[in-house]
């Protein structure tokens, strides 16, 4: 792929583009701080730097503990082929979610305060602890990648040795990270519209954050496989939208009940900004769910990969509507990211795909299928054991 | 005995002194220009507003059970013994959750500057901590704002309200406010067209974050062995299978 550098493409231009208003932004952000960077007021101190870059970076990551979970764990081998692209992506994820935060950060020279300065009452507190500890435990796991390619043998047995207690350990960090991200917002009752606003925050963020790792999981693939000219691989993607379908129903339910038990339907009927975003949210969420029980739907790659897409958006919905817009009316101002916050938002985000393609190419993240999943595989799926 | 202020804005004329004194001791800038903000900023801690024909003053309150100083990761916000809330801005990395946490949205943020800091009132800790009163109930030439121990400001309120009953809203802002506060305001009218946010909750905000966080060690206990039990079970059975194909 290397040889074909100087040859100018459209996607080449735009990243291109993306990137040196990225570095403008950046700039911006050095020389006149958060005040010439940013759109944030006393008001509404948090803008899309949180709502994005942090909170769907981390969520969209969720696809490797996932997978973690489901291959190693469960021991549901046939998943296998795509456990390295899923840890992958959450090692990136992660590494782009600090690199948000020093973006966001005041004072990103202090990012290490935390674990020195202790407060076990903030959830903040919690969640740098769990960044720093999960992005440790996702580059051990992500390193077999980089032992295999150079064929250091010695370092590979001793990771192989401290796997499963590394995995287990990241599984836990994720639990407790994704969720306490809407734990996050529990301390503004006041503030948070009632459509989002709900005690279960942290549950919601957890079994949400699961979908949106396994939607970027059949994203994922189905994009390498493209840029790679590798073959799909349909049966084992197909069975793992069945479980995106559980894990997106189980979700919808629990969502449709907490607000049926706290009596926030009535808001529904209220012709304003927020009704309409948590229509669009929903509606993202409901149309992937109801389409992905559909056999056929399943087995066609494009509308698979439109289903994923979707549960993508639905999310990212969710997650800017709890970060930012859901918090507009009880703050009493109106946020609207500046360009550089988009700027950098964008960049991140290009960033994420080139190294993700840079690494995917070369380094062994897509395993050569030895043991190919015949499609009589995709029928055992049926006791998917996920949505616990 | 902790602490507390009184603002009584019945007797507030609006000279705004206390902005000045406030400015004074922070060693902030104080012109015409400032005193004509009528909102509380990183350069002005304190601010008189205008409601009709009511002032109002705006301040920290001081909670009792304060959400800053709750959500801080570094720990850099510290409700004292002596009633106030104060910030150490060498441990502050500026994530701000403080300000979002801020139930009457009084933290503010040195947005333009490359090494900003949080700013908010601190009731004067270091002139309390020397027995003296606030640098603002110094100032006031009218006793709008008054500085006293909390239980007996508490009283005082109270009193005032009895012996008046005609010229006060009959409710003292601050006692069941996020669990009460160090910062209480008698009114003529209901507190929302002074400015005060009515809507917030009556419990002490830390509680609402704190009923998770307290769950940590059970999920990390328990997730624990529920992982390392399930591995044991499937890779047992995984082994096994193993060995019954290869016979």
């Amino acid at each position: 792929m290397e040889r074909r550098f100087p040859k100018i493409t459209v996607w080449r231009v735009i990243f291109a583009a993306i990137m040196l208003s990225g570095a403008y932004a950046t700039y911006l952000r050095i020389r006149y701080g958060l005040g010439g960077s940013t759109n944030l007021s006393d008001q509404f101190p948090w803008g899309l730097w949180i709502g994005f870059d942090v909170m769907c970076g981390v969520a969209l990551a969720a696809g490797g503990f996932t997978l973690v979970a489901i291959v190693h764990i469960f021991n549901i081998e046939q998943y296998k082929p795509v456990l390295r692209p899923a840890i992958l992506t959450a090692f990136l994820g992660y590494s782009l979610v600090v690199v948000g935060l020093l973006f966001d950060l005041g004072r990103p020279d202090r990012l290490w305060h935390p674990l020195v300065m202790w407060n076990p009452h903030s959830v903040m507190f919690e969640v740098a602890w769990c960044v720093t500890l999960y992005s440790t435990v996702l580059f051990l796991e992500f390193l077999p990648m980089v032992f295999e390619k150079f064929g250091w043998h010695k370092p590979l047995e001793w990771i192989h040795r401290i796997s499963v207690p590394l995995m287990i350990l990241g599984v836990l960090l994720s639990t407790l990270h994704q969720s306490s991200l809407g734990t996050l917002f529990l301390i503004v009752p006041e503030k948070l519209y009632g459509l989002w606003y709900t005690p279960i925050l942290p549950l919601l963020f957890y079994i949400s954050a699961i979908a949106a790792g396994l939607a970027m999981t059949i994203f994922e693939s189905w994009h390498s496989s493209r840029a790679f000219g590798r073959a799909l691989e349909l049966p084992l993607l197909a069975s793992l939208g069945r479980v995106l379908a559980v894990v997106m129903s189980v979700y919808l339910w629990i969502r449709f009940l907490d607000l049926g038990h706290r009596g926030a339907f009535s808001l529904l009927r209220q012709n304003r900004m927020e009704t309409w975003l948590f229509a669009l949210e929903i509606g993202l969420a409901v149309v992937p769910t109801v389409l992905l029980y559909q056999a056929a739907v399943r087995l066609r790659p494009g509308a698979l990969y439109a289903c994923a897409v979707m549960v993508v958006f639905s999310f990212i919905a969710n997650r800017l509507n709890v970060g930012t817009t859901g918090l507009e009316a009880g703050s009493g101002t109106h946020y609207i990211p500046k360009w550089s916050e988009i700027a950098v938002t964008l960049s991140i985000v290009a960033a994420g795909f080139a190294i993700f393609h840079f690494i995917a190419h070369y380094f062994p993240v897509f395993e050569a299928h030895s043991h190919e999943p015949a499609p009589a595989r995709a029928e055992e799926s049926e006791e998917d054991p996920v949505a616990v | 005995m902790s602490k507390a202020i009184l603002y009584d804005s019945t007797l507030c004329i609006g000279c705004k002194a206390c902005e000045g004194a406030c400015a004074e001791r922070w060693g902030l800038p104080y012109d015409d220009k400032i005193a004509a903000e009528e909102k509380i900023s990183a350069h002005k801690l304190t601010a008189i507003e205008t409601h009709g024909e009511h002032f109002s003053r705006r301040l920290c309150m001081n909670c009792q059970q304060p959400a800053c100083a709750s959500v801080c990761p570094v720990g850099a916000l510290q409700k004292t013994a002596l009633g106030p809330v104060v910030y150490d801005a060498d441990k502050c990395m500026g994530c701000r959750y403080c300000m979002q946490a801020c139930p009457f949205q009084v933290p503010s943020y040195e947005w333009d500057k490359r090494l900003p800091r949080m700013r908010k009132c601190d009731m004067c800790s270091e002139r309390q901590s020397q027995g003296k009163i606030t640098a603002c109930s110094e100032a006031c030439p009218v006793a709008a704002t008054i500085t006293g121990d909390r239980d007996q400001l508490i009283a005082e309120a109270h009193r005032r309200l009895a012996e008046k009953p005609d010229s006060y809203y009959q409710k003292v802002y601050g006692i069941a406010e996020v669990g009460g506060t160090s910062v209480f305001y008698l009114s003529a009218v209901p507190f929302e067209q002074i400015g005060l946010r009515t809507g917030v909750p009556h419990e002490p905000l830390p509680e609402t974050t704190w009923r998770v966080l307290e769950l940590v060690p059970d999920v990390v206990s328990t997730g624990s062995v529920l992982l390392g039990g399930i591995w044991w079970i499937t890779n047992r059975r995984a082994e096994v299978a193993k060995k019954e194909g290869r016979r």
